[in-house]
């Protein structure tokens, strides 16, 4: 019989390091997912154990739960960690907590370890940073340690993976041991708590007085517990007249009190402890009231410089390649409708998003490098008063700029937000950050109108306007965020507190794993959407109703008699297309989009995507590749560059450029948010006043852009 | 004299908090290692004036808002 994966979790402190022990310990072998019933983000992953003493081998489940101050939650995604450890029937209840903790900060990082402790799981502590500890001329005594706290004590180094065999070691030994050992706990029960405890442990059948407590204290985060024994929970509450916050202060400071006399023993301090001078000396620069921004808005630009400057190499080789890979298919696979599907329908989809490819992997990338040298939380603090101007939070600051990559992870970060209000209000304005899948779009327009010119001699002119692509969807995001706090009404006060982390240099392994996965996914999802969508579209624009386009067909020919055979050919397609379901589509919304500059070409791709809006690009490719003459492939932006408009002239005007970016800037194309605002918010109230004012905005932005410039 | 609190330091200046004003905000603050009896200093002001970085018993440094700064009084 094969044996059942150990199941172990990580509990920590943020920026304790725990996310760099899931790396060291899982390495490639993880995932991505949700723990269930919540949008809360769940890394898990395996490894596999070493047998000892004849033992066989064993798998072992690694879940690396959000990092915590301590077991009472103060947002949504803290919740997850108690909802897990206090329900022995979860899914992903561990048989051992690793208790990762900071070195250099032992008392408060003790605090969250005592409490998890005390719920009565097998517990590890894993010792990481002992490298900053000695920086800051701190020794921890890891025997002493163990001894005081009754618990294994590993030093590890998550960076290096230094201690991963003895962790393992450790973690192997606590599991094949039969008998449990004696529990200590380091919070005792006072006056009629003991009572209280007793008669919830009866109700409930625990063997553990803190679970019970957890029971009384957080029994409404609890969805384990249905709403009847809440309702008995707070009669209890009530009966033993239990204060609530009196309780979790005094236990706080009783638990302070257990731990001092511990940390005394088990660290040595030469002389007064310090940060670490370089933080210290970046910091008085990066928190500067002007270097500060600077630095922050020459961040910025280098970012957006790399996603257009740098990224155009390996894009225009993709773009060259799909082509000609488009056309040798067409050439090798025998005529008919099915290559027709495959090369106009299918390649054609494909290939319009696959040469985002580098443009996604830069942007994650760099991303991922702010957060991880420890400079997002700098960004934090420099723009919390900005941002709690428009209503907003420090901490809006993630989401807001994740958003520039995909907004439904970036909504899933808000969870870190703890004023209701606030989260609300970055939940609604985030899909106005100008997110990748808007990137194609922008990319493709603005190669179109505005030449590759250099200004001040770095700075490219599409690299430019680009940026104020972006900045204009964070003025939309900021100030459509300070419209909305004047109608949502604030409930309670928010608040920032946010610990600094120390600079760090970014673990170039997990940078290049952010960027992997993130292209991965884009490729799947988008991939698969847009495969769908290719299909649906193509056979909707080769085939009409009736014998519409064979008649569409003859008058064209007719008409055209005198006219060479390409143009008559040109022609045809043009007319077959415009007498096909998907035309018969474009046709009937062109009148509502007239008025943006848009024709009904450009109609079936806004409808196709409102499913996503990387989706455009490739509906534009197969439009335009089943209308356009059929032996040479072109690619898009040279089809975009040919296509005339009605009165002949060219489609693609600066105008019609400029209201289609507008009209993405601002509209809510992408059916995942909604779905996400929807989860997120609990109904499908915020999701519908959301899109209903993203798509007017959109439209009224665009149409004000067209009647301008034309 | 009215009692001081941490969003009246000093850049630089250091003091010990003596307790709390307000009883949510203490929970958070405790959790944050900001006890009784600690040492704060403070490091840093935001470049508009607010938030500010304090740093707590010499291990780490803690970014708050002055209004949450206000409710941890020093001696």
């Amino acid at each position: 019989m094969k044996q059942e994966n150990i199941k172990i979790a990580l509990v920590g402190n943020p920026n304790a390091g725990k996310s760099t022990l899931f790396n060291a310990l899982t390495g490639l072998r993880q995932k991505t997912g949700n723990f269930p019933g919540v949008t809360v983000e769940k890394k898990s992953g395996t490894f596999r154990l070493a047998g000892s003493n004849g033992s066989a081998d064993r798998d072992v489940t690694v879940v690396d739960l959000p990092g915590t101050y301590s077991v009472y939650p103060k947002s949504a995604d803290e919740g997850v960690v108690m909802d897990i450890l206090a329900n022995p029937k979860h899914p992903d209840h561990p048989a051992v907590v690793v208790v990762v903790v900071d070195a250099s900060n032992l008392q408060r990082n003790l605090l969250l370890f005592t409490e998890i402790s005390d719920l009565g799981i097998p517990t590890i502590l894993a010792l990481n940073m002992l490298d900053v500890a000695a920086s800051m001329k701190l020794t921890v005594n890891a025997v002493q340690l163990a001894m005081q706290l009754n618990v294994p004590v590993v030093k590890i180094n998550a960076r290096t993976s230094e201690g991963i065999p003895g962790l393992q070691q450790a973690i192997r030994q606590v599991v094949e041991k039969t008998e449990k050992p004696a529990q200590k706990y380091f919070y005792v029960p006072k006056g009629n708590e003991p009572a209280l405890i007793e008669e919830v442990r009866a109700l409930h059948a625990l063997d553990n007085d803190y679970v019970a407590l957890q029971y009384v204290c957080q029994h409404d985060n609890f969805s384990f517990l249905a709403q009847p024994v809440r309702a008995k929970l707070d009669s209890l509450i009530e009966k033993y007249a239990f204060d609530e916050t009196g309780f979790l202060a005094d236990e706080t400071i009783a638990r302070y009190k257990t731990i001092k006399p511990i940390v005394e023993k088990s660290v040595k301090s030469e002389g007064a402890t310090e940060q670490p001078l370089w933080t210290r000396k970046l910091d008085k620069i990066l928190l500067h009231p002007l270097w500060g921004y600077v630095t922050f808005a020459l961040i910025l630009m280098v970012i957006f410089q790399a996603i257009f400057a740098w990224a155009s190499y390996p894009m225009d080789w993709l773009d060259e390649n799909t082509a000609s890979f488009i056309s040798w298919v067409k050439e090798v696979l025998p005529k008919g409708v099915l290559n027709d599907l495959i090369t106009d329908g299918v390649l054609a989809g494909i290939g319009g998003v696959i040469i985002f490819i580098p443009q996604i992997a830069i942007l994650f990338g760099l991303v991922s490098i702010l957060e991880e040298s420890g400079y997002m939380a700098r960004v934090m603090v420099i723009m919390d008063k900005v941002m709690r101007r428009f209503g907003l939070n420090g901490r809006s600051v993630v989401p807001l700029i994740s958003g520039v990559a995909c907004a439904v992870p970036a909504i899933m970060t808000t969870r870190s937000i703890s004023s209701r209000h606030e989260r609300l209000l970055t939940i609604l304005v985030t899909p106005i950050m100008s997110c990748s899948a808007r990137l194609p779009i922008y990319s493709i327009l603005i190669a179109l109108i505005i030449p590759s010119t250099k200004v001040l001699g770095i700075f490219n002119m599409q690299g430019l306007v680009l940026f104020g692509l972006y900045f204009l969807g964070l003025g939309g995001a900021l100030a459509s965020a300070w419209i909305l706090s004047l109608f949502i009404k604030r409930t309670e006060p928010g608040y920032f507190m946010l610990e600094m982390p120390t600079y760090k240099v970014p673990r170039w392994g997990h940078v290049g794993f952010m960027m992997y996965d993130s292209v991965k996914s884009f490729v799947l999802e988008a991939g698969k959407v847009i495969l769908a969508i290719s299909i649906i579209l193509w056979v909707l624009s080769s085939y009409g109703p009736g014998d519409h386009m064979e008649v569409a067909e003859q008058q064209a020919v007719r008409a055209m008699s005198q006219a060479p055979e390409e143009e008559v050919a040109a022609a045809v397609a043009s007319a077959r297309l415009e007498s096909s379901y998907a035309g018969n589509f474009g046709r009937f919304i062109e009148p509502v989009i007239r008025p943006l500059g848009y024709d009904w070409k450009i109609g079936i791709a806004l409808l196709a995507s409102f499913a996503a809006r990387e989706v455009f690009v490739g509906t534009m490719a197969t439009i335009y590749s089943i209308s356009g003459d059929s032996e040479d492939v072109l690619t898009v932006k040279e089809r975009l560059m040919q296509e005339k408009n009605d009165l002949g002239g060219v489609m693609y005007t600066p105008a019609v450029c400029y209201s289609l970016l507008i009209f993405y800037v601002f509209a809510m194309m992408c059916m995942s948010t909604i779905a996400v605002v929807y989860r997120e918010t609990h109904g499908w109230k915020w999701p519908l006043i959301q899109l209903g004012y993203l798509m007017v905005l959109a439209y009224v932005s665009a149409f004000a852009v067209y009647q301008l410039m034309s | 004299m009215s009692v001081r609190t941490v969003s009246q330091l000093q850049k630089g200046e250091k003091a010990i908090i003596r307790s709390f004003t307000d009883r949510v905000m203490s929970l958070k603050l405790l959790e944050m290692g900001c006890v009784p009896g600690c040492e704060v200093r403070l490091d840093a002001v935001a470049p508009l004036g607010d938030p500010i970085c304090i740093n707590v018993g010499g291990c780490y440094s803690l970014s708050l808002r002055l209004n949450e700064a206000s409710t941890i009084e020093i001696e």
